[in-house]
């Protein structure tokens, strides 16, 4: 995916949050979530869509998922943890989490776990840009940008100006190192 | 990098991007603590046992309610209800706890070096909570946590520990770290509470208070402790606080507008500090004590969180 189509896929995801936000009553209490570090920059850019749809921004939180990892014994301590920073009440919230690609789904697992220990949502949907298959849990993205079949020797990475790439890409890669 | 050390015995052993990583989870993990829900669950299924051979419940609360937060098991094993004082030997009582499969023995004693000797002894992480006049590597840790907090960083920063230094393990952990991140350290104290030859490890000596403290950015005040009082060391209490004490009116005059206090408790009030200055704007203690809860997680985390050769060759984990 080129720069264009990710500006275009990232506009029609907000237009389709909004409709179902709008469909469910839920505009008023919508909430966006970014998972570190890749959700993080299109959290914020859908927050931007969304305004321009609803006329209001929703608030935005990041959460970092380290804590909250299945893998601890296999991978081991995480050697940097960035800042979760939810500010508002997730109470009754319609929260969006969002991230740049859906795999296993255990980062989604993961993630879910993090945010009921803030508050009680009313519903959380998932919106990433890719899902690129291979799932080893029962989770699904609400809102997908594409999805594709990737096969598991290839990585899936999202580049984004905001994260100091020159341009928005998406790309697939051979795994490094497997 | 703290992936090569399995234990935390001194900060003497820690390189100043060790100390910096340690300080950046902390933060992180400060932020845990002001969840509604103070807990993660990193730590399920691991096992931590504080080992006390001396009292202490500041510092074993707050490894205990670190190790909670992370959602590991804690267990508390003091020497006043254990078979030491049936005869058991250190060792014996590690090895003997080790047995029941802890991940982490936490561990505080009278005797410089203890922590260590246990270290050599058990397949697990060890901690150091605080062992005789040597080291107290975690509350050296949350002091600069709480310095860099306050003073936004401690490049160029002075910090003016005063009291007794001979016998002080904060001291000593403070001197092994502070200079590392870029702190000047000046000591003082009374001529009898100074160690020959500490200058050695890049501090400056004052005897003098008003000199020590003079432009300083923080001042670490230490206890006196009651049994050195009226040994040869110190004549008395009212001698030391008039000299070495820090009450409202020397604090207004001789400090810095900014300047921050510390203390690593529990306070003599009067003594080393008076009430109005222990209690007033400049105080930091209590965040210290909030900053050492984060700290320790942090140690904890980086210690018990499984096998860190494997997460250096695998830096992200994308799921």
């Amino acid at each position: 995916m080129n720069a264009n189509e990710i500006d275009r896929v990232v506009k029609r995801l907000g237009r389709e949050i909004a409709d179902r936000a709008r469909a469910a009553g839920a505009a008023k209490d919508l909430a966006i979530v970014g998972i570190r570090r890749g959700g993080v920059h299109l959290a914020k850019r859908l927050q931007g869509e969304l305004e321009r749809t609803l006329g209001a921004a929703p608030p935005l939180g990041t959460l970092d998922i380290a804590l909250y990892r299945d893998d601890l014994a296999e991978k081991g301590a995480a050697p940097v943890i960035g800042p979760t920073d939810v500010r508002f009440p997730v109470q009754g919230k319609t929260l969006v989490l969002v991230d740049d690609v859906l795999y296993t789904g255990r980062t989604v697992r993961a993630a879910l776990d993090e945010i009921v220990d803030f508050g009680r949502p009313r519903r959380v949907w998932l919106a990433v840009l890719v899902d690129r298959g291979g799932r080893e849990l029962p989770i699904a993205a609400d809102f997908a940008g594409a999805r594709v079949e990737v096969a598991d020797a290839d990585d899936v990475q999202v580049r984004l100006v905001e994260a100091g790439a020159p341009e928005d890409a998406v790309v697939v890669k051979p795994r490094r190192g497997s | 990098v703290i992936g090569r050390h399995k234990h935390c015995l001194a900060l003497a052993d820690f390189s100043r991007e060790e100390i910096l990583e340690v300080l950046d989870l902390a933060t992180s993990m400060k932020e845990v603590l002001q969840r509604p829900i103070k807990k993660v669950p990193s730590l399920r299924g691991k096992s931590v046992v504080n080992l006390f051979f001396e009292a202490s419940t500041r510092t074993r609360s707050s490894f205990e309610i670190a190790a909670k937060v992370l959602s590991a098991d804690a267990l508390n094993w003091t020497a006043s209800a254990s078979s030491v004082t049936k005869g058991e030997t250190l060792v014996d009582t590690a090895r003997n706890l080790e047995a029941m499969r802890p991940d982490v023995l936490v561990v505080r004693h009278a005797a410089g070096g203890a922590p260590r000797l246990v270290a050599e002894n058990v397949s697990c992480s060890v901690v150091s909570a605080g062992d005789g006049a040597h080291e107290h590597p975690t509350q050296g840790l949350l002091d600069a946590f709480t310095l860099r907090e306050a003073l936004g960083g401690l490049e160029g920063k002075t910090v003016a520990i005063v009291g007794d230094i001979s016998h002080s393990r904060v001291a000593r952990s403070n001197l092994h770290c502070l200079p590392k991140l870029g702190a000047r350290v000046r000591l003082c104290g009374p001529p009898t509470m100074i160690p020959a030859g500490i200058e050695a490890l890049g501090a400056q000596v004052h005897h003098r208070l008003q000199e020590a403290v003079r432009d300083a950015d923080a001042v670490i005040m230490l206890r006196i402790q009651h049994e050195r009082i009226g040994d040869p060391l110190i004549p008395g209490t009212r001698e030391y606080s008039k000299l070495w004490g820090l009450n409202a009116k020397k604090a207004e005059e001789w400090l810095k507008p900014s300047c921050v206090i510390l203390h690593p408790g529990p306070i003599n009030r009067g003594v080393e500090l008076s009430p109005e200055v222990a209690d007033g704007a400049r105080s930091v203690i209590l965040d210290q004590v909030q900053n050492g809860v984060a700290v320790r997680m942090a140690i904890l985390y980086l210690l018990a969180g499984g096998n860190p050769a494997e997460a250096e060759s695998k830096p992200e984990a994308k799921a």
